[in-house]
């Protein structure tokens, strides 16, 4: 196991490696450089000081070779957790970004867990009750899911939510909680917003993993240690949770994989249409007005998160499949 | 796999030998597609949905830009087939009501009610404004829309600048079709290329791709598409927006066609008729694309079938958050980036409802056919 592990975490650094390059080229791509636009800013305004702008220009190694820059700034990342100024705040990126990725991961996780409360007794239905009412019905939704982009079901939950049920739409809390304090009041106000967001990203996750449950659970239940077991007098939901759905539950945790960066990729646009306090409308804002360090920032260390919860959904697969383990 | 597969011979009874009716592999394939009800169709559907995209102008009513002052989210209008008479009866004529606005005093602000006096008369083949049809063949028909060219109709409503919605909604599946197409022609040449090269020399060649492709799904596309479209200039052509964003989408799709020729590769590799083949003296290239590529192709074909809607959703969404296609382009998402924000739903609810519905009926159209494709091309799959 440690062997494994140790293997999977130096499979990592390469990855990491190459995030961070592509971040950079990201940063990089906008023809013109940061400070050209600082400097732009500052003559319109005034107060263009060369004194700082040399400074500046000298901290990011801007106008040097490329891999001098790179060193710079992922130096400065690594060792002085200094991502950069955000010009068009003027602050340092450090002061904007985490509690928006909190909420991002927060929701992402939360949106994991929906899928794996509603995914695992949908799919376990579907496999049981082949060809029942319920199966067609949980194959229609899981069409529907993978057939309806994210931010056009978000558009028509809130058109519904709004003119139907007249929920106040957008946003993770009401208007009058946004500055105030938390209170029990103002969490149960959050509940009743986050719900929103959660179904919407969660839809097509779980419309694929009821799928893949449904498939994988097909294939055990006609094996010949279900009937020996079933010929032994067990109980059918006792057999059903001990046998079939336990070897059927692999794949399920080797999903995580690939699903946290779609959930991630979703929320961060569902955020954009639902105006969530999160990564995405931060980095689309960035993205447009090229505030290149901050939208760099977040690129950066939302990829990275979310290869460190593949690297842990790997070992947790190791750990609970000793196949893998000894590959 | 059985290349050839003979279905009985009809005994008659009779001495002359019959030969067997001969069923090639693509034969087989079809008749097992045909037999997968929702794929068949879906097959139907795809296909006008492509037909509507390459006549797309003769099927529209309306010049995609012209504006129109007096229709600023006008409603969807109905189709009605009988006029009431003067004297009493009634005369059958398609037609369509007109609109006029009126002030709303509940609402202090001005609605469209139908005009009962303004009647406009459709017909089929009906002169409207000149286009090239596919291009080349100068035309001034249309295929269905009002007699008198100056009249207006909005079958499913008008934008906030009074554009037909329903010909904006026709003329952007060329735009978002197509990215589909020549994104997927794209991921075809890079995954085929890569997985082959993967699989069919292995060794640390393989171990380099397989760690790029690792590294592409292992993390969120959005964010990554998002920083390399926003990269795209403002000031650039359409043209040219259009490929980068369609290169930026099919950078993704490669990755999971790479894996699956990979796999075919590897257990293709030791087949005997591979081995034969190698020691006939043929090149790699040869082996490659003459004996390797054919087993699998079906395959491949329905792969890409199901990657085409992957990229449709991927500009779709690209271009909704305004960072894809740019508004002179009319596509799906471009039409959706439309109806953006809640009030705007809320006073024109056609604006989300028309494109959205197109997308998910050209997604689930292409999934099932994708799916179809599939299990015809499999032949353990029963």
């Amino acid at each position: 196991m440690l062997g494994y592990i140790y293997r999977r975490i130096l499979y990592m650094i390469p990855t990491v490696f190459l995030v961070s390059i592509v971040t950079f080229l990201i940063i990089q791509l906008p023809p013109g450089d940061y400070l050209d636009t600082l400097a732009a800013e500052l003559s319109d305004s005034g107060g263009l000081d060369t004194g700082t702008l040399e400074a500046l220009r000298d901290q990011y190694g801007l106008g040097q070779p490329m891999y001098v820059q790179y060193y710079k700034w992922i130096t400065g990342i690594l060792f002085h957790g200094d991502f950069g100024l955000s010009f068009e705040k003027n602050l340092p990126v450090n002061d904007l970004i985490w509690d928006r990725l909190g909420w991002t991961f927060g929701i992402s996780l939360l949106t994991l867990l929906f899928i794996w409360i509603t995914a695992l007794p949908i799919g376990i239905y579907s496999a049981v009750r082949k060809y029942s009412f319920g199966d067609y019905a949980a194959t229609f939704f899981g069409f529907i899911g993978l057939a309806v982009p994210n931010f056009l079901l978000a558009l028509v939950m809130m058109y519904v939510a709004f003119k139907y049920f007249g929920q106040s739409v957008g946003g993770l809390v009401s208007p009058e909680y946004i500055d105030a304090p938390w209170t029990w009041d103002k969490f149960v106000d959050l509940l009743k917003h986050i719900w929103m967001p959660i179904v919407v990203v969660g839809t097509s996750g779980a419309a694929a993993l009821i799928r893949i449950m449904r498939a994988n659970l097909l294939d055990e239940l006609y094996r010949p240690y279900v009937v020996t077991a079933r010929a032994k007098g067990m109980s059918e939901f006792q057999l059903l949770m001990k046998y079939p759905v336990r070897v059927a539950l692999n794949p399920f945790i080797s999903t995580i994989g690939w699903i946290l960066p779609t959930l991630v990729s979703g929320e961060i646009i569902v955020a954009v249409v639902m105006n969530l306090p999160t990564t995405g409308p931060m980095l689309l804002r960035a993205l447009l007005v090229q505030d290149m360090y901050l939208a760099g920032s977040l690129i950066l260390i939302v990829s990275l998160l979310t290869v460190l919860g593949t690297l842990v959904s790997d070992l947790l697969l190791a750990w609970i499949d000793p196949r893998i383990r000894y590959q | 796999m059985t290349d050839v597969n003979a279905t009985p011979a009809v005994q008659t009874g009779e001495t002359d030998v019959l030969m067997p009716e001969l069923l090639g592999p693509k034969a087989l394939m079809w008749r097992k597609f045909k037999r997968h009800r929702i794929a068949y169709v879906s097959l139907w559907v795809v296909g006008l949905i492509y037909l509507m995209a390459l006549f797309g102008e003769f099927l529209t009513t309306t010049e995609i830009n012209e504006t129109n002052r007096r229709a600023p989210f006008a409603p969807p209008m109905g189709i009605s087939l009988f006029v009431e008479q003067e004297d009493g009866g009634s005369e059958f004529l398609l037609h369509a009501k007109g609109l006029k606005l009126e002030l709303n005093r509940a609402e202090r602000r001005r609605t469209f009610v139908v005009d009962p006096d303004k009647i406009i008369p459709l017909g089929f083949f009906v002169k409207g404004y000149e286009y090239k049809l596919l291009g080349l063949f100068p035309m001034d028909r249309h295929l269905f829309g009002p007699k008198n060219a100056r009249d207006r109709v909005y079958f499913w409503g008008a934008d906030r600048l009074g554009r037909d919605i329903y010909s904006r909604i026709v003329m952007g599946t060329r735009v978002s079709m197509s990215i589909g197409l020549v994104g997927v022609v794209v991921s075809l040449f890079i995954g085929v290329s890569l997985g082959g090269i993967s699989g069919y020399y292995g060794g640390w060649v393989d171990n380099v791709i397989q760690r790029l492709i690792e590294f592409i799904r292992s993390i969120p596309t959005i964010p990554l598409w998002m920083g390399l479209a926003a990269a795209i200039p403002l000031g650039w052509p359409p043209l040219r927006t259009y490929f980068v964003v369609t290169l930026i989408v099919s950078m993704i799709g490669w990755t999971g066609l790479a894996r699956e020729v990979r796999g075919k590769f590897l257990s293709l590799r030791k087949e005997d008729f591979i081995v034969a083949a190698r020691l006939d003296g043929l090149t790699d290239w040869e082996v490659i694309w003459k004996h390797m590529v054919p087993s699998f192709s079906s395959h491949i074909i329905a792969s890409l079938t199901l990657a085409v809607p992957l990229m449709i959703l991927a500009e779709t969404s690209l271009s909704f958050l305004g960072i894809g296609l740019q508004p002179p382009i009319v596509s799906w998402g471009t039409l959706l980036k439309e109806a953006q924000n809640i009030r705007t739903i809320i006073q024109a609810p056609w604006l989300l409802i028309a494109p959205g519905t197109m997308i998910v009926f050209a997604v689930l159209s292409l999934n099932f056919l994708g799916d179809g494709l599939r299990d015809a091309s499999d032949p353990n799959a029963h």
